[in-house]
This record gives structure tokens, C-alpha cells and sequence, in this order.
């Protein structure tokens, strides 16, 4: 069975260490991204009281050499706390604290895609850009392979699995309602939750965010799923196509409107933001994958509901398209359009900036625009 | 042991997350019948508050490309709330939703048989339709194999398993009893529950339930028993004759009455009906099984309690016959008969429909008729 040696621990045991009073402190478990742009790290720091707010909580450091992120002979980095939810490992009054790393030098580590992101958020505040990202993985066994497979083989081929029920259809189903509650208990903004076409590949939706927001939950809901899928002794890949051949990849749909969007008309302001998305394909496409699109060479073939790579489409109600117009949308010409390129591990701080340079800031070319003056 | 990965999770630590609270929040599962007429989906959102009837629910859509009813090109299907059950796997105050199928152009998708079950239903309130249907399924490991027979071979012959007790007849148990409860708290209207004739076979009955009550309640109850199989890791399958030879089918006995049936005299309604039904045997197999008789046809072989599928009989406690009208209401001259026809896998929709279209609204011939 491949589900890891520490879920083999008694969970009785650790239940009533977890029940001890601690009295008035509290922990809080800083979080932030490595220097893969994919990884999560966290650790644990005690705090005398509850912080109430973000501000309450005091900036930390550590080793950047041991997380891909700098020298040993230089390797401090600064942990500024972003954003702040409930702890559902350890329930309240403990934290979640998702974080901003910065270099010594206080500028922002490579992968802190957070600190530009925020900056084009707040120049669009007026916009209202509502954000909703549809996160699909893969359940792994701690030997690679797909949770419930069969060891030395494959399932039946794809078509009963989606949003299917029963154990020959639903793979691990256990992690997702785990996940799904963590979520609301922590205060991350999950929509919903589905099975997907490949079995032991699910779904979950989080939004609508506003602005920065969305970046912020949804890193903190992959880091309650890698920590849920611990507990559980399976691991959770965000591999855009873990399987090769005829079984679908794992994307990051990107649901976007503004208020002019969402206002009367709107589907005008929609086909122009679309316009302008297929100026600037390249670009997109270099955004929406931690290695500039060479992930999602692999899952975006025109195949398996996606779109090529190599070439931009819209259409309503179309899968097979890069953006795809919902077909209430369509019909009452106001809404949302969803971007189908981004990779299931994209950075969504990347894709969410990307999107508002695009279609709000006007931006055209290769380059992102330099702002800072 | 063919039970699923999934099953050997600890269940020790699922609890511990299915206890924290969700505030304000709840989860909603909406849950539909894909393109084969057969098989459940469902996906979950998160609403603000609680609902509190069905009108609270909005409409949601999903890809039919990916259940066998759309094109990948022309792909979003809507989904339409019609009954609400509470969730037994979540619980309060989570709910499942089970949604009627529309197409692109809101029109019905070819299994979305509710649609015109319940404009039926409608025409013939006034005669207050009630139903009953025993539901027989088959548990069967993850390797296709019944649920505890020998996995090179097979257990003794039928006999002793019939509302059996002990471990050398009754396979399964534990799925029976918590689907049970399951459905009790759902408020499923679940009547009784029994061991049957093959090892690992069991049935259910829903009902009384009056008019589109039926369908709805007996498909929320075979998607909680998919769910239930699925905790405990083995498979719940619905096949007509999923062991071929000297083992007993599945079937989906229909139970029906009227509010004229049930008074005194009604034993008199009760034979007109069955002389219209024997008239159009062969529109009711096809309403019977979703491949309009081929399925029933590995079933309704005229052996194992079965009549045979190309002729139509009806007797008073006659398990071999197409209807059966009970003993007892042979003896008080009223109550109800039951229909044998069915298959387990049927759609409930559409087999009530075939009984009032005849019945009631007297139609005739091969076809039904549109009003």
C-alpha cells in the first residue's frame, strides 16, 4: 500500500497531545514559496497572545540556502506575513500566515511574485477584478503512482470518472472532503469541488477573489491540501501532465471579469479584453507555468480539452478553445470569460498580473510594463 | 481483498476534519444522471446560508463532454434543482440537490426522463398516484467479483441466503445498515430492507411515495448507496443478471396504486389496469431497463421468479407472472398490485410514467402520446 509510514502513526495517540490547553499562546505557522516557484515551506514561531490582524504578526527570517533560494555564505531572508487564516491542524487560536520573502538586500527573493502583483492590483483597484481558479491535481502514492491505480498497471479508460461516485469510479475522495473542510474552517474563499476525467485527479474552485486575494488563498488551499494529503500518507502533484498518453493533464482555469464585466454590456468589454489576449500569446503563455512554458508544452496539445500551445482561440462554451466564453454569458452579454491556459502549477500571483496588464493596463508586447518611476 | 485504496485511508483522520466547523457556509452537492441513463455524477458548491427549500438553490452548469451528453465544442449543460435531502456523509447542514439536465438550448437531454414524468404526474394528481419500488443490487468487489464469494469459484447454491443470518449467508451486511441509517436521515422514504435470493444480493424498498416523489426519492437513494459502497471500498452494481445461469437477476418490482384502488372496490380498478397493461407489453419492457428491453432480456427468462419476457401474465401471489396482485388484496377486494417487470437498473421516471400513461390516461398502442 503506498501511503507513507507516518500515517501509520496512531492518530489516537497524537489526539491527546493535541487536546492539552495551551493556555494564552498561540502558533503561528509561517508559509512561503522556495525557490522552485512551486514548493510551499513553513515553520512554527509561538506568539504571547492572538494576533487579531496581519500588522500583529512580526517579520521572521531563515536559511534561504536550504530552500533553492540563496548562498550559504549570505543566506538570510526576510518572511514578511501577506496574509493571515485559521489554523485547521491546529484550530484556534492558532494561524496560518502566508508570507512575502524578500533577499538580504530586502528586494523581493525570484519567486516572490506576490510583491508586483500587488503593485498592478492596487493601480486597478477601481476595476473591481474578480478572480475565480479552478485548481486540478493528482493524488500520488508515496511510490509515484496514481492513488488507487493498479500497482503494475492502469484503470479503465477515461469516461466514468468524472464527477463520478462509487469506488470503482472515485479515487481518494477522503483527501477532498478533508480538504474542502480545512478550507472553510480556515477562511479560504473554496467554491466548490469536483471529481476529474482522469481517476485520482480532482478539482477544486477558489473565488471569487478580488484582486491580490487570489493569489493569497490559493496558495494557502494548496498548502492545506499538501498538509491534509500528509496526514492521509498520499501526496498531492500539481504536474501538469503526470501521466503521458491518453489520460487528461491538470490545469488552473481562470475565471476574470471586472466591473464593467459584470455590468449591463459587458460581453463588450469582454471581446476586447479577449482581442488583446490573442496579441499577446507569448507572453501568456511564459506567465502561466513556473518554467515559461515549457510545463505546459507537455498538457496543452489540442487534445484532452485543451487548447494548442502554439495557438489562441476563444469560443462560447467551447473546451477546446484557449479562452472560453460561458454560454450564460453569452446570453445575457455580461459576465466572465475563463483563461483555459494556465498550468495546474502556476503561480497565480503571475497569472492574475499577467490578465490585469493585459486587458485592464493595456499593456502589448513581449515584456511586461516597467511602471516603477 | 477487493476492497478500494480509498477504503484502507484512516478513517481516524478523515473525522477529525469532517468536525471542524464551517460557520455560516454550506456545502450543497448537486447531483445528476449522466448520458447513459444509468450512471450518478455529482460536484459540490458552497453557498452563504443554509437552504431551506428547493427554490434557494440556484441553476449551476457542468461539461457534458465529459459524461457522455455533449460535444466538447458545444459542451456547458445546465443543471436544475428539483429535490433536496439532507447530506448524511456531511451532514447538517449540508445537502444534496438532485437536478434535472438541460441542454445548451434548455431543452431536456436525452436521459433527463423527469422532465415529462412529472408533467404526467401532474395531469392525474387528482387520483393521488402511490408508489412503491423494491430495489434488488448486487455488492461486488473492485475485481467485478461478488462481494465474499470465492475469488476462483462460487458459494453453494441458492437456498439458505433469503433474509439469511451468519456469516455463511448474509455477504455485506454493513453496506445494508448504513445505508439504512443513511437514508433515514436524508429523509429518503425508505420502507424496509431484506437479504435476497443470491449471496451478496440485497434489496431495498422506497415508498409509499405519490407521484415524481418516487423517482426522486429512489434515485437519491441509489446515489447514497454508491457513496456508501464507496466508503467501504466495494462496488454497488444495478445489473439485471450480473451472474449468468442458475443465479437470480436484479429487478426493480414497482408497487402502484390509486387513491380509487385503495377504496372499497377497488380490486375492479385493479383489473382494468392489468387488462390495459397486458395490451402494451411490449411499451412497458421498453420503459423497463435503459436499453429499451435488452437488458431485461439476460433477466426475464421465465425462471428464478421471473416471467417470461415475451409473454404478459398476471396472477394473485404468482411470483412467476408479469403482475402480481398480492394475497391479501385479492381477499379485501382493494389496495394496490405490483408490476414484476421492472430491471434494477430502470429509471424510475420513466417506468411511473409507462404506469399512469396506461392506467390512468388509458393510452394505447406502441407509443406514448403527446400531449
Amino acid at each position: 500500500m503506498a501511503t507513507s509510514a507516518s500515517s501509520k502513526l496512531n492518530k489516537a495517540v497524537k489526539q491527546q497531545y493535541m487536546s492539552l490547553p495551551q493556555g494564552e499562546k498561540v502558533q503561528a505557522m509561517y508559509i512561503w514559496i522556495d525557490g522552485s516557484g512551486e514548493g510551499l515551506r513553513c515553520k512554527t514561531r509561538t506568539l504571547d497572545s492572538e494576533p487579531k490582524t496581519i500588522e500583529d504578526l512580526p517579520e521572521w527570517n531563515f536559511d534561504g540556502s536550504s530552500t533553492y533560494q540563496s548562498e550559504g555564505s549570505n543566506s538570510d531572508m526576510y518572511l514578511i506575513p501577506a496574509a493571515m487564516f485559521r489554523d485547521p491542524f491546529r484550530k484556534d487560536p492558532n494561524k496560518l500566515v502566508l508570507c512575502e520573502v524578500l533577499k538580504y538586500n530586502r528586494k523581493p527573493a525570484e519567486t516572490n511574485l506576490r510583491y508586483t502583483c500587488k503593485k498592478i492590483m492596487n493601480m486597478v483597484e477601481n476595476n473591481h477584478p474578480w478572480f475565480g481558479m479552478e485548481q486540478e491535481y493528482t493524488i500520488l502514492g508515496t511510490d509515484g503512482h496514481p492513488f488507487g491505480w493498479p500497482s503494475n498497471g492502469f484503470p479503465g479508460p477515461q469516461g466514468p470518472y468524472y464527477c463520478g461516485v462509487g469506488a470503482d469510479k472515485a479515487y481518494g475522495r477522503d483527501i477532498v472532503e478533508a480538504h474542502y473542510r480545512a478550507c472553510l474552517y480556515a477562511g479560504v474563499q473554496i467554491y466548490g469541488s469536483n471529481a476529474e476525467v482522469m481517476p485520482a485527479q480532482w478539482e477544486f474552485q477558489i473565488g471569487p477573489c478580488e484582486g491580490i486575494n487570489m493569489g493569497d488563498h490559493l496558495w494557502i488551499a494548496r498548502f492545506i491540501l499538501h498538509r491534509v494529503c500528509e496526514d492521509f500518507g498520499v501526496v498531492v502533484s500539481f504536474d501538469p501532465k503526470p501521466i503521458p498518453g491518453n489520460w487528461n493533464g491538470a490545469g488552473c482555469h481562470t475565471n476574470f471579469s471586472t466591473k464593467e464585466m459584470r455590468e449591463d454590456d459587458g460581453l463588450k468589454v469582454i471581446e476586447e479584453s479577449i482581442e488583446r489576449l490573442a496579441k499577446r500569446h507569448r507572453y501568456h503563455i511564459r506567465a502561466y507555468d513556473p518554467k515559461g512554458g515549457l510545463d505546459n508544452a507537455r498538457r496543452l496539445t489540442g487534445r484532452h480539452e485543451t487548447s494548442s500551445i502554439d495557438e489562441f482561440s476563444a469560443g462560447v462554451a467551447n473546451r477546446g478553445a484557449s479562452i472560453r466564453i460561458p454560454r450564460s454569458v453569452g446570453q445575457d452579454k455580461k459576465g466572465y470569460f475563463e483563461d483555459r491556459r494556465p498550468s495546474a502549477n502556476c503561480d497565480p500571483y503571475a497569472v492574475t498580473e499577467a490578465l490585469v496588464r493585459t486587458c485592464l493596463l493595456k499593456e502589448e508586447g513581449e515584456e511586461p510594463a516597467n511602471y516603477s518611476k
